[in-house]
């Protein structure tokens, strides 16, 4: 495992950040140790030259083409009944039953 | 009825020729969950107004003497990352408690169509991130079989409940091993069918490039009879493969004379378990005597799967799990008085350590800067993954292999070390990043009583073959016990 070139608290809290996650005092240190930990394994990949092999997003891509592509895995666009709507809104934490209500979206 | 030795087989026929009532045989298993399952853990909810009123009406058309379809009256049991309307929905996670989703997904509507009846939602890791269930939110489930072991994860409820005889057939899903590995902790039977086998619409999302839905039974027909229910196209998967489905219950009286067997190499190395070693070996060996023709392949890339795997499902999780945000349903933290607080709040609140971690790497590995160097290495990674398993199967018919490296582990023993907990699915991922389809079958137990699986992997698409080898193992396993 990496000690020092690995990743800093500096860097958990940016990722947490871009991830939308507020982390403790407690959890920081933590995650740190744990992203260490897991990255270390994963440099393991680097024992391996991958130049020239394709990146592969999923499986469908290797079976003779994709499905996608032929666009006879999609069906039709076309207008047809949805969810009910006053169903879907009784779930939400705050709704004025048309809209999703939320805190103040500008900071000022 | 015993429930202890019911089958699919069993329930839709005692239903049919009247020795039971689908009601009564629902009744019954609540009584069992409500008695037994305090232990186990296996429900966090139970839909007994819905199943009841399905059990009434599979006792009407029983009555008036219509046809009944394959699982009519079976008891079936819903892992909770899957969503049936009006029950509640948590993936095993605070962050959706109080949901209860609008609509069914897809395999659970296509169960109910086919006669069987929603007894509830089962316990999991957290958004199925886990290999022990110890990640729920709602607390773990214990392994019936061993009630200070684990019950392997993500479906450890799905796994125990068929185990404990709550239910005669479950839904899991598995994303890097989460039906094989605890089907094989628990003793039963779990298949992870293709990718695009089986729709996931109405599946809460993990890593859509692996997630898959499959069902846990006590038998290999059972399993056959469930995955040809829930199997085929759907429109409200564009993943979802517009392939026939074959017919699995009928490819199991075909012979397995001449199949070809592989026994990867790199599937029998250092961390192998004696005991499950032998016992692996012992089923290599029935099949021989079946007539199968047993040959080495070797998979050369397998060590580096869990490193590519906890790139490629923690990279579509840091994204799939953007979505809960306190907006649209289940928790929103109070206490924040902009956007961005909220957000933040309600993640901070409603997420596990787990969970975290794994958004936390996948971002990461997403982030500028790291993209080329983990997340793309990965993808190719992947495809080299993916060619092992196709060039084996150029030469052999299925793959026959362990589906755990250990038998279920203790309560705890592997909660303080993430990386140890991602190697209990060393046999296990490479399947699932290639996009091909396995199965667990219980081939054993070891001295202290603890079940042992064996994995029978397959073809893209070849569930039947699949299916076919598994039940040979099953028939071998039965006369050993038979025998002893």
């Amino acid at each position: 495992m990496k000690e020092q070139a690995g990743v800093t608290l500096e860097d958990v809290r940016r990722v947490a950040e871009l991830a939308n996650l507020e982390l403790t005092a407690e959890e920081e240190p933590r995650m740190q140790r744990d992203l260490n930990a897991i990255l270390g394994h994963i440099d393991q990949l680097n024992e391996l030259d991958t130049s020239g092999i394709p990146a592969m997003a999923q499986v469908g891509e290797m079976l003779g083409g994709t499905l996608l592509a032929r666009g006879e895995a999609l069906r039709m666009d076309e207008v047809r009944p949805s969810l009910d709507r006053a169903e879907v809104m009784s779930a939400a934490p705050d709704t004025d039953g048309r809209f999703f209500k939320v805190p103040k979206v500008i900071e000022r | 009825m015993n429930l202890e030795d019911l089958t699919i087989d069993d329930a839709r026929q005692a239903v049919a020729s009247g020795e039971t009532t689908a009601t009564a045989l629902a009744e019954q298993h609540y009584d069992r969950i409500v008695s037994q399952d305090v232990e186990i853990h296996s429900f966090l909810a139970l839909s007994r107004e819905r199943a009841m009123a399905q059990a009434k009406k599979i006792d009407e058309m029983a009555a008036k003497g219509n046809p009944l379809p394959p699982l009519a009256g079976v008891p079936v049991g819903i892992k909770d990352v899957l969503v049936m309307r009006g029950a509640p929905a948590t993936a095993g996670s605070l962050i959706l408690k109080g949901y209860r989703p609008p609509y069914d997904a897809t395999a659970v509507a296509k169960l109910e169509e086919a006669g069987a009846v929603l007894l509830g939602k089962l316990n999991c890791d957290e958004f199925a991130m886990g290999s022990s269930n110890e990640n729920s939110a709602y607390g773990p489930v214990l392994n019936p079989k061993a009630l200070d072991r684990v019950p392997g994860g993500s479906s450890g409820g799905s796994a125990a409940a068929v185990a404990a005889h709550f239910a005669v057939a479950t839904l899991g899903s598995d994303t890097g091993g989460s039906i094989r590995q605890p089907a094989a902790f628990c003793g039963v039977v779990g298949v992870l069918p293709t990718y695009g086998r089986v729709s996931r619409y109405g599946l809460i999302a993990f890593a859509s490039s692996l997630d898959r839905v499959g069902p846990f039974t006590t038998t290999v027909k059972g399993a056959a009879t469930v995955l040809q229910v829930i199997a085929g196209k759907d429109v409200m998967d564009a993943t979802s493969s517009t392939r026939p489905v074959d017919d699995y219950v009928a490819g199991l009286t075909k012979p397995v004379q001449g199949l070809r067997i592989g026994v990867p190499e790199e599937y029998f190395g250092e961390g192998l378990d004696a005991e499950i070693r032998s016992a692996i070996d012992g089923v290599i060996d029935g099949l021989k005597m079946v007539g199968c023709v047993v040959k080495p392949v070797s998979l050369p890339h397998t060590k580096y799967a869990i490193p590519t795997y906890y790139v490629i499902a923690t990279a579509e999780a840091s994204s799939n799990l953007s979505r809960f945000d306190g907006v649209r349903f289940g928790l929103r933290a109070e206490e924040a008085n902009t956007l961005s607080a909220m957000f933040r709040k309600t993640r901070d609140a409603g997420f596990g350590a787990e969970v975290k971690r794994r958004i936390l790497l996948g971002t990461y590995a997403l982030s500028a800067g790291y993209y080329d160097a983990y997340y793309r290495k990965a993808q190719q990674v992947r495809t080299l993954l993916t060619h092992d398993f196709l060039t084996a199967f150029a030469e052999v018919d299925v793959l026959v292999a362990p589906v755990t490296p250990t038998p279920a582990f203790k309560l705890g023993e592997k909660t303080d070390d993430p990386v140890q907990m991602y190697l209990e699915d060393i046999y296990s991922v490479a399947a699932s990043l290639a996009g091909i389809c396995g199965v667990s079958v219980p081939c054993g137990q070891t001295k202290e009583g603890l079940p042992i699986g064996v994995q029978v992997l397959g073809k893209h698409f070849d569930e039947s073959t699949m299916l076919r080898v598994a039940q040979a193992v099953e028939t071998q396993q039965a006369s050993r016990e038979f025998g002893a």
